[in-house]
C-alpha cells in the first residue's frame, strides 16, 4: 500500500536547498530532452536563452520591464489569495485599467496639460480595475457567491468590452485595431526617464512591491486579511468585520490591477486591444503560489518564468524552433517545481501492515 | 561557420539516436541550411528579419515564412539564425517596436513585417533607425508618413481573383449548357471576412471574371466577421448553398468554406492555396500572393545601395499573384486555356480587372470615384481613381482601396469587426 503522509515542518534551509536543487535536475532533463528531440547542444541553447534575456542593454531592460509588469499583477492578487479569495479576475481587472487609461487618452488627450492626465487616468484605472474586483467581492461577502466562476466571468465581461471600444476607436477604419494612440503627441504617455523608455514602469513597481510587502506583514489590514483567510469564525469571534475585510482587501486587489493595466497603457503599449493583458492575470495567479505569496520571493518566481519566455523566442530565432518548444521547457521545469512543493510538504510512504496504516493516517 | 558545424554534428547524432520523426526533420534542415552557408553572396552582404504575427501553423504567416527563407537562399543571405533572423508570434503593440528594435541591435539592414496592426510600430522604428529599411506587408500609410526607410507592399490579387473568376464564370457557363441550370439561375456566393476594400476589392473582381464569360451571373455575399473561423464560414456556405447559389468561393483563411462546399458537392473556387486534397471532388482552382519577388527585390535593392518602392505592387507579371493547381476533375473543359489567354491579355493590359464599361453602380456607369486612399480619421474618400475607363487599383497606394458596392452583388449582411 501507497499513502501519502503530511511532513512535519522542514527547515527553511533544507527546503530551499531542495528547491535549488530540483531547478538544477530540472534543467538537466530539458537539456536531455533537448539533446534527443532536436539534436542541439543543449548548453548552446541555454546560452542562447540568456542571450535572449540579457544579450544587449535593450534586451535586459525589456526583460526587467516585463517582469515588473508581470510582479504587478501578482503582487495585486495577493492580498485575495492570502485571505483565500481566489481572485481570477486579474486579467479582467487588469483591461477594465487599461480601458478607462486608453479612454482618457482618447478622450481627453489635447484638452489638458499632460501631467494631469496622467493624474485622471491613474486615478480612473484604479477606479475601473478596483470596481471590477469590488462587484465579485461584493457578492462573496453578502451572498457567499463562489469568487472564482465569478471572478473568471468578469474576465469575458471585460474582453468584450474591451472589444467594443477598439470598434468605436479603430483606427484606421477597417483595421480592427487602434494603433498606436496619441502618437504624435504623446498626450498620456507615461514620462521616459532619463532617456531610457524602460525604466520608469521598473522602479514604480519596484516601489509598490515593497509597499506590499509592509502592508501585508507589517499593517494591521494585512494581519486582519489573513486571519480571516485562516478562519472567518475566528475572525469573527475576534471582532474582524469579515464583509467589510473582503470588499476592502479585493479594492485593493483590483486598483493594483487597475494600475497595471494603465502601466500597460500609458507606459509600453500605447495602445489597447483584447490581449493586451497576454494571460499575466493568470500567469500571475502561478507567481504568486510559487512564491508562497511572500512578494520578495515573487521578483524570484515572476523572473524565472519571464526568462523562460524571452529564452524562448530566441531559440525560436536562432534555431528556428518553434516557440512551443521553449514552452515545453517551461512546463518541464514548473512540473517539478509543483512537484517539488508536493514532496515539501508530504512524504510517500510505503507500508504492508493494515496496524500501520491505520495510526499512520492518524497524523495526517 | 564553426558553429554551424558543430550544429550539424550534432544533429547527425541525433540521426542515429532512435527519435524517428524529429530526426528526419533535422535532416531534412539541415540539408537546407548546408547549402546556403555554401553560397556566398556576390555584392554587399547584409542581414535581414521578419517579423511574423503568428507562426508557421498559421497558414497566413506561413506563406510569408516560406518566401522570406526561400528569397534568403535564392539571394545568398546566409544562414537562418545568424544571416537572416525571423521573429514569431509577435503581437501587434509595442512588442513589435521591441522586436524591430532588437533586430536592429542584431545588425539587421532591412526588417519586414507581416501583419496589418504592425504598421504604427514599424513606422516607430523607422523613424528611430533612419539607417535601417522597414518594409511592411498590407500597410496603408508609406506614401503619407513620406519618411526615406519605410516602405508598403501588397499584390494586385484582384487579378488573381479576376482569373480565379474566369475559371467559375466557365463553370458556370457549362452548367447552363449542359441544362443543370438555367443563366437566370447563375448565382454564385461568397464568404468574406469583413465588409473592407481588401474584401470588397476582392470579391468585386472575382464577380468582374465570372461575368466576362456569363454576363448574368450574379452573386450572393456574407461576412463572418473574423480571418479564421471555421464553423462560421462552413455555416456561411452552407447558408448560401441553401439560399440557391451554385459555385462558392470565399475570403477567409480556415478550410470552413470548401468543406461545405465539398459536403453538398457543389464546386468551390478557393483562396490561399489549393485545397484539392480535402476536397478532390469540388476544389476548381484557388488564387494567392506570392511574397518571394517583392522579398527579392527589397534585399537585391539594399544590397545594391538602391530605393525601394514606397508602395510595391506585386502583379501577375512578377509572379506576385499566382493560381494554383487546376482540378481537372471539377473544373469546366478548356479552362486552363481560356485562363491563359485572359492572364496574356491582363499582362498585356488589353484587359482591365475594373474596367467601367463591365459594372454599373445603381443602373449607372461610373465616371467619377474619390477612394478614401489616405489613412486618416477622416475616412472619407480623397483620391480621384477613376480615369482612361478604369478604377486605378492598388496604384496610389498598395492595399487595395475599392470599396464600390456594383449591381448583380447582393450583401446579405454587413461586418465591419
Amino acid at each position: 500500500m501507497i499513502h501519502v503522509v503530511k511532513r512535519k515542518e522542514m527547515p527553511l534551509g533544507k527546503a530551499m536547498a531542495v528547491r535549488i536543487g530540483i531547478i538544477v535536475l530540472a534543467l538537466v532533463v530539458c537539456g536531455v530532452i533537448t539533446a534527443i528531440a532536436t539534436g542541439l547542444n543543449p548548453i548552446d541553447v541555454y546560452a542562447t536563452m540568456i542571450q535572449g534575456s540579457f544579450g544587449s542593454p535593450r534586451k535586459a531592460w525589456i526583460l526587467a520591464q516585463e517582469v515588473a509588469l508581470l510582479l504587478c499583477v501578482s503582487l495585486a492578487l495577493t492580498p485575495a489569495f492570502r485571505m483565500k479569495f481566489w481572485n481570477l479576475g486579474g486579467e479582467g481587472q487588469v483591461l477594465a485599467g487599461g480601458l478607462a487609461s486608453a479612454a482618457c487618452m482618447i478622450l481627453l488627450g489635447d484638452k489638458m496639460p499632460n501631467a494631469a492626465l496622467i493624474a485622471v487616468m491613474f486615478l480612473a484605472s484604479v477606479a475601473a480595475g478596483a470596481l471590477w474586483a469590488a462587484i465579485p467581492a461584493f457578492f462573496k461577502a453578502k451572498f457567499n457567491t463562489n469568487e472564482t466562476l465569478f471572478t473568471l466571468m468578469m474576465n469575458y465581461v471585460a474582453t468584450q468590452l474591451v472589444a467594443y471600444f477598439v470598434i468605436v476607436w479603430e483606427n484606421p477604419k477597417g483595421s480592427g485595431t487602434i494603433g498606436i494612440i496619441n502618437q504624435s503627441s504623446e498626450a498620456g504617455w507615461l514620462p521616459v526617464v532619463g532617456g531610457n523608455k524602460y525604466v520608469l514602469i521598473v522602479i514604480l513597481v519596484a516601489l509598490l512591491t515593497a509597499g506590499m510587502f509592509v502592508y501585508l506583514n507589517y499593517s494591521k489590514q494585512g494581519y486582519e486579511l489573513s486571519v480571516v483567510g485562516e478562519s472567518p469564525s475566528t475572525a469573527r469571534y475576534v471582532g474582524i468585520k469579515v464583509d467589510r475585510v473582503i470588499v476592502r482587501t479585493l479594492l485593493i486587489s483590483g486598483a493594483v490591477c487597475g494600475f497595471a493595466g494603465m502601466l500597460l497603457v500609458a507606459g509600453s503599449a500605447h495602445t489597447l486591444s483584447t490581449t493586451i493583458a497576454a494571460g499575466r492575470g493568470f500567469t500571475a495567479v502561478m507567481v504568486a503560489w510559487l512564491a508562497k505569496f511572500n512578494p520578495l520571493i515573487m521578483v524570484g518566481s515572476s523572473a524565472l518564468l519571464e526568462f523562460m519566455g524571452h529564452g524562448a523566442g530566441e531559440i525560436a530565432t536562432t534555431y528556428g524552433l518553434n516557440q512551443s518548444f521553449g514552452d515545453i521547457l517551461t512546463g518541464i521545469i514548473l512540473f517539478f517545481i509543483i512537484g517539488t512543493e508536493f514532496f515539501i510538504t508530504y512524504r510517500i510512504v510505503f507500508s504492508r501492515k493494515t496496524k500501520q496504516i491505520g495510526e499512520e493516517q492518524g497524523d495526517v | 561557420m564553426n558553429k554551424l558545424d558543430k550544429l550539424m554534428i550534432n544533429r547527425r547524432q541525433a540521426i542515429t539516436a532512435t527519435f524517428g520523426g524529429a530526426a528526419a526533420l533535422s535532416l531534412a534542415a539541415c540539408g537546407g541550411s548546408g547549402s546556403a552557408a555554401g553560397s556566398a553572396a556576390s555584392g554587399g552582404k547584409i542581414k535581414v528579419g521578419l517579423i511574423c504575427l503568428h507562426d508557421e501553423n498559421s497558414t497566413y504567416d506561413l506563406n510569408f515564412i516560406k518566401a522570406f527563407k526561400e528569397s534568403c537562399e535564392k539571394m545568398g543571405v546566409g544562414t537562418e539564425g545568424q544571416d537572416f533572423l525571423i521573429k514569431t508570434g509577435v503581437p501587434e503593440n509595442n512588442e513589435c517596436y521591441d522586436a524591430a528594435a532588437e533586430l536592429v541591435e542584431a545588425g539587421c539592414k532591412l526588417i519586414f513585417a507581416d501583419s496589418f496592426g504592425h504598421e504604427d510600430y514599424m513606422i516607430q522604428a523607422a523613424k528611430e533607425f533612419p539607417e535601417v529599411q522597414f518594409c511592411h506587408a498590407t500597410g496603408t500609410k508609406a506614401h503619407t508618413e513620406k519618411l526615406p526607410n519605410y516602405h508598403n507592399a501588397f499584390a494586385a490579387i484582384y487579378e488573381g481573383r479576376y482569373l480565379a473568376g474566369v475559371a467559375a464564370g466557365l463553370k458556370l457557363k457549362e452548367m447552363i449548357d449542359a441544362g443543370t441550370i438555367t443563366a437566370d439561375k447563375a448565382k454564385m456566393g461568397y464568404v468574406g471576412a469583413f465588409t473592407y476594400a481588401e474584401v470588397i476589392s476582392g470579391y468585386t473582381s472575382f464577380f468582374l471574371g465570372a461575368k466576362s464569360i456569363v454576363p448574368e451571373v450574379t452573386m450572393d455575399v456574407t461576412f463572418t466577421g473574423s480571418w479564421y473561423d471555421q464553423p462560421l464560414e462552413q455555416e456561411g456556405a452552407t447558408k448560401l448553398i441553401n439560399g440557391g447559389c451554385v459555385l462558392i468561393s470565399q475570403h477567409a483563411d480556415s478550410m470552413g468554406a470548401p468543406q461545405a462546399c465539398e459536403n453538398a458537392n457543389v464546386p468551390n473556387v478557393s483562396y490561399n492555396g489549393s485545397t484539392k486534397s480535402s476536397c478532390p471532388k469540388t476544389y476548381i482552382i484557388s488564387s494567392r500572393i506570392n511574397w518571394s519577388p517583392y522579398y527579392e527585390e527589397a534585399i537585391g535593392a539594399v544590397t545594391g545601395g538602391k530605393e525601394i518602392d514606397v508602395d510595391y505592387v506585386g502583379t501577375l507579371a512578377t509572379s506576385s499573384v499566382e493560381l494554383t493547381e487546376l482540378n481537372e476533375a471539377a473544373a469546366a473543359k478548356g479552362t486552363a486555356e481560356k485562363l491563359k489567354e485572359v492572364e496574356e491579355a491582363l499582362k498585356a493590359g488589353s484587359v482591365k480587372v475594373f474596367d467601367t464599361k463591365n459594372f454599373t453602380v445603381e443602373g449607372k456607369e461610373v465616371t467619377t470615384y474619390k477612394a478614401d486612399v489616405d489613412s486618416d480619421p477622416k475616412m472619407e474618400g480623397d483620391t480621384e481613381v477613376i480615369a482612361d475607363g478604369y478604377f486605378h487599383e492598388s496604384e496610389y497606394r498598395s492595399a487595395p482601396y475599392f470599396d464600390m458596392q456594383i449591381d448583380g452583388i447582393k450583401l446579405l449582411d454587413t461586418n465591419f469587426g
